[in-house]
């Protein structure tokens, strides 16, 4: 029992295996040591410089001996705590904590968020000072809950029908380009001065695209989905992957029509339900007495992608509780089984992808008259990506998870912009932003190691006879295509 | 037993629900299912047994419309026994049913597996289980429903407004399946995730959800396997309520012989895809060839079945 220091939390450790556990670490962690210096060795401890105009080679030895040694003590000390065999581990009983907090505050939670987010853009004004000063986080407060909106649509395929879809961002690119090219039309707009006067166009054609956007965007579900849905599983998943990329691709090509890469410009701005926010006397300031601030029309579209995100929500959670919602669920945990009990797979695979699709065709509409100008850049795989990442990290099929999510991955993307005071700690020539994408990594990486199902793992049940209980994630499956 | 009142003829013959004609299936070169006529009597718990491999999932995953018959004709008859006059019309016009008011004649063989269910009402279960585990005991049942309340929501626009139709339908839902969890005695675990039952309420539960489809023929693959004695003996209570309360026939694959001769009406055995016997339970039981593919026989005992049956290439090959 000598050599036994480091734990002390298990006192009924084999005596026989004690005394070589420090000497079993040390060789271990001493191994881990060569390893790492051998990977280290040629990653970091050369550095390829520039010598009078050719190509020399610089050493870094200190540098590598002190990346060695991190990793030979910090294997050493994980070997003595955490992986030491006298380590009791620890049995869980019932929830974890985190299941446990979530319970008790879980009622709660719902309302409080709901209510933050529609005073936020009041407290964010109120706390700055005015309302230029706080445009940054309003424009952040509508960047978050566009993504909020987005993640809530892709639940719908990907976390209650268990579709994974890596091409979400094409449906969004069809909203916004649905809209883009509508408001822009000028034969519409002449149609329509003809009829109710030359301004009509250019201050109604958000509100009369927005709900165009989303039919177009569900129809290009169906399209997209008709041929891709016979396949499962990462098949599945590559081939929606294409179809994102080949919408972005025709965008850029057919130069004809969409403007290609150069996008297109001058989209006529959201207005308060055909009340232009601009300074005339017919403005949206004038008409209310307020003195002109471009920031009202910020401030009213972020109420405005608030209303869409939450009408996402609720549509998505009365489907939930209608067969097509449930017939969604029933196919991720088991599609043979559906079809045993005369469910069309096929018809509900599409009405989830068709879904999904309309509320990112709105996101995408919202998205054009926010920024004022599309461009294919915008509709990367990036996109999809955070998307799917928010969604797989809010816990797959939960409305809460994925709005804590969103917040948590782009709220925490633009707090990592402002690590200007790592620069005191490593110098003048350090460029945090450089280090934003590493961190985000670590983060996920994190998340993912600790709760694997997501922020909010348990499901909801739809209906009940007695009692409602969630139901543990473990039970759950997450589809397979 | 089951015999018919009025021909004397036995139930299946006189009054099928379901006839099997000529059922072939290759997978490439291998034939799984080799020339397989039976019939399946309205009412009838009709047993499909036979040693492993013998083709029996294969002929479920036929009927109930997961495998497409490589040959042969699958008719259901809803209501009453077709006239043959019915069924070579259906066949020749090219569809899927012909249906009348209180009947009706489906070709299986021509339906995809949702419609099997869906419209000509032959429900299934699984050998390994294939419950909605991470959804209630309650969802499953409502999964189940899923036809009927998807015409009541209105396709989901009634449903999404919450209209009263709508509701009003998903509370008869509920109520039916109240009915099956007090059936298979699950009521207390309603609430409870499906994955989370012991195996033998599983197996109950999958009967439940199957029922709540509303079928008229219902299939049952090894509904037996793995329950104790004492579960066993309340699955045969259970089948045999199906059937006297809800008209259900029943046709399962079993090994468990204390269930098959306890309640089946009717026996079919199948060996390497080929009928071998047909008939009663008692029937089925003193078959020489029955026994000869079950327990195997030695070489005297072949020459002796030969001999008693006068068939010549019938019996197993050399020793077994």
């Amino acid at each position: 029992m000598a050599v036994q220091t480091a734990d002390t939390a298990a006192p009924a450790a084999p005596a026989a295996g004690s005394p070589s556990l420090l000497g079993h670490a040390f060789k271990d962690a001493l191994i881990t040591g060569l390893i790492a210096l051998g990977l280290f060795g040629p990653l970091i401890g050369f550095e390829t410089v520039i010598i009078d105009g050719a190509l020399g080679l610089a050493y870094r030895p200190s540098l590598l001996a002190i990346m060695v040694g991190i990793v030979f003590v910090g294997r050493l000390l994980l070997n003595l705590t955490l992986w030491s065999p006298n380590r009791r581990p620890s049995t869980r009983t019932g929830p974890s904590v985190f299941d446990r907090i979530g319970t008790a505050v879980g009622p709660g939670v719902k309302p409080a968020l709901l209510a933050f987010a529609v005073v936020f853009p009041f407290l964010s004004t109120f706390l700055l000072g005015g309302l230029n000063e706080s445009r940054y986080l309003i424009d952040l407060g509508i960047l978050i809950l566009t993504y909020v909106m987005l993640g809530w649509g892709l639940n719908i395929v990907v976390g209650l029908a268990g579709l994974l879809d890596l091409g979400y961002v094409a449906f969004y690119a069809v909203g916004a380009y649905t809209y883009a090219l509508l408001a822009t039309s000028a034969p519409i707009n002449d149609f329509f001065a003809g009829l109710f006067g030359a301004t009509f166009w250019a201050n109604w054609a958000f509100w009369i695209c927005l709900p165009m956007a989303g039919v177009f965007a569900g129809v290009w579900g169906m399209i997209l989905g008709f041929p891709v849905l016979r396949l499962r599983g990462d098949y599945l998943a590559i081939v929606t992957l294409a179809f994102g990329e080949i919408i972005r691709l025709v965008l850029i090509n057919w130069v004809d029509f969409t403007n290609g890469g150069a996008g297109i410009a001058s989209i006529p701005r959201a207005t308060f339900f055909g009340i232009p926010f601009n300074a005339g006397p017919d403005g949206f300031a004038a008409l209310f007495g307020l003195p002109f601030n471009p920031m009202h029309r910020i401030v009213f579209l972020y109420f405005v992608i608030l209303a869409l995100a939450l009408l996402t929500a609720f549509v998505t959670v009365r489907l939930r509780r209608l067969p097509v919602g449930r017939a969604w669920e029933a196919l991720r945990e088991d599609e043979i089984a559906c079809r045993s009990l005369g469910i069309n797979t096929t018809t509900t695979k599409l009405s989830a992808f068709a879904t999904g699709a309309m509320f990112g065709g709105f996101a995408g509409c919202f998205f054009a008259v926010r920024a004022g100008f599309v461009s294919p850049e915008s509709f990367t795989f990036d996109v999809s990506a955070m998307i799917l990442a928010i969604v797989v990290l809010g816990g797959m099929g939960s409305q809460i998870g994925v709005a804590v999510a969103a917040a948590v991955m782009m709220g925490g993307m633009e707090m990592l912009r402002n690590l200007g005071f790592l620069k005191q700690i490593f110098g003048n020539d350090f460029d945090p932003s450089l280090y934003r994408m590493l961190i985000f990594g670590f983060a996920m990486v994190a998340i993912m190691v600790w709760k694997p199902r997501g922020l909010v793992s348990t499901r909801d049940p739809t209906i009940f006879l007695k009692e409602r209980k969630a139901v543990s994630g473990d039970l759950v499956k997450e589809g397979h295509g | 037993m089951a015999t018919s009142p009025a021909t004397g003829l036995p139930r299946w013959e006189a009054d099928p629900i379901l006839i099997v004609e000529h059922l072939f299936m290759r997978f490439g070169g291998l034939i799984a299912v080799n020339d397989l006529s039976f019939k399946v009597g309205r009412g009838d718990i009709t047993a499909l047994i036979g040693p492993n491999g013998a083709g029996k999932t294969t002929v479920f995953n036929c009927i109930t419309g997961f495998y497409k018959p490589s040959e042969g004709r699958l008719i259901l008859a809803k209501g009453r026994a077709p006239t043959p006059d019915e069924i070579a019309e259906v066949t020749r016009i090219g569809e899927r049913s012909l249906t009348g008011r209180d009947a009706g004649v489906y070709l299986l063989e021509r339906m995809p597996d949702y419609l099997v269910s869906g419209e000509a009402h032959v429900a299934r279960t699984f050998q390994n289980i294939r419950l909605f585990t991470g959804m209630t005991v309650l969802e499953n049942l409502m999964v189940a429903q899923h036809n009927a309340l998807m015409a009541a929501s209105g396709y989901s626009l009634k449903g999404l407004f919450g209209l009263p139709g709508w509701t009003k339908a998903q509370r008869a839902a509920t109520e039916k399946a109240k009915y099956w969890l007090d059936k298979v005695g699950l009521t207390d675990r309603a609430d409870d995730p499906a994955g989370d039952l012991p195996y033998g309420a599983q197996r109950r539960l999958e009967i439940a959800r199957a029922m709540c489809s509303e079928p008229i023929l219902l299939c049952l693959d090894e509904p037996a396997a793995g329950l104790n004695p004492r579960e066993s003996l309340e699955l045969n209570t259970l089948l045999r309520a199906i059937r006297a309360e809800h008209g259900t026939s029943i046709l399962l694959i079993e090994h468990d012989m204390s269930v098959v001769m306890e309640i089946s009406d009717h026996v079919v055995v199948l060996d390497y895809g080929t009928k071998i016997s047909d008939g009663t339970p008692e029937a089925v039981k003193n078959d020489p060839r029955v026994i000869a593919a079950y327990l195997g026989v030695d070489e005297d005992a072949i020459e002796e079945v030969e001999a008693e049956l006068h068939t010549e290439s019938s019996a197993p090959g050399a020793s077994a």
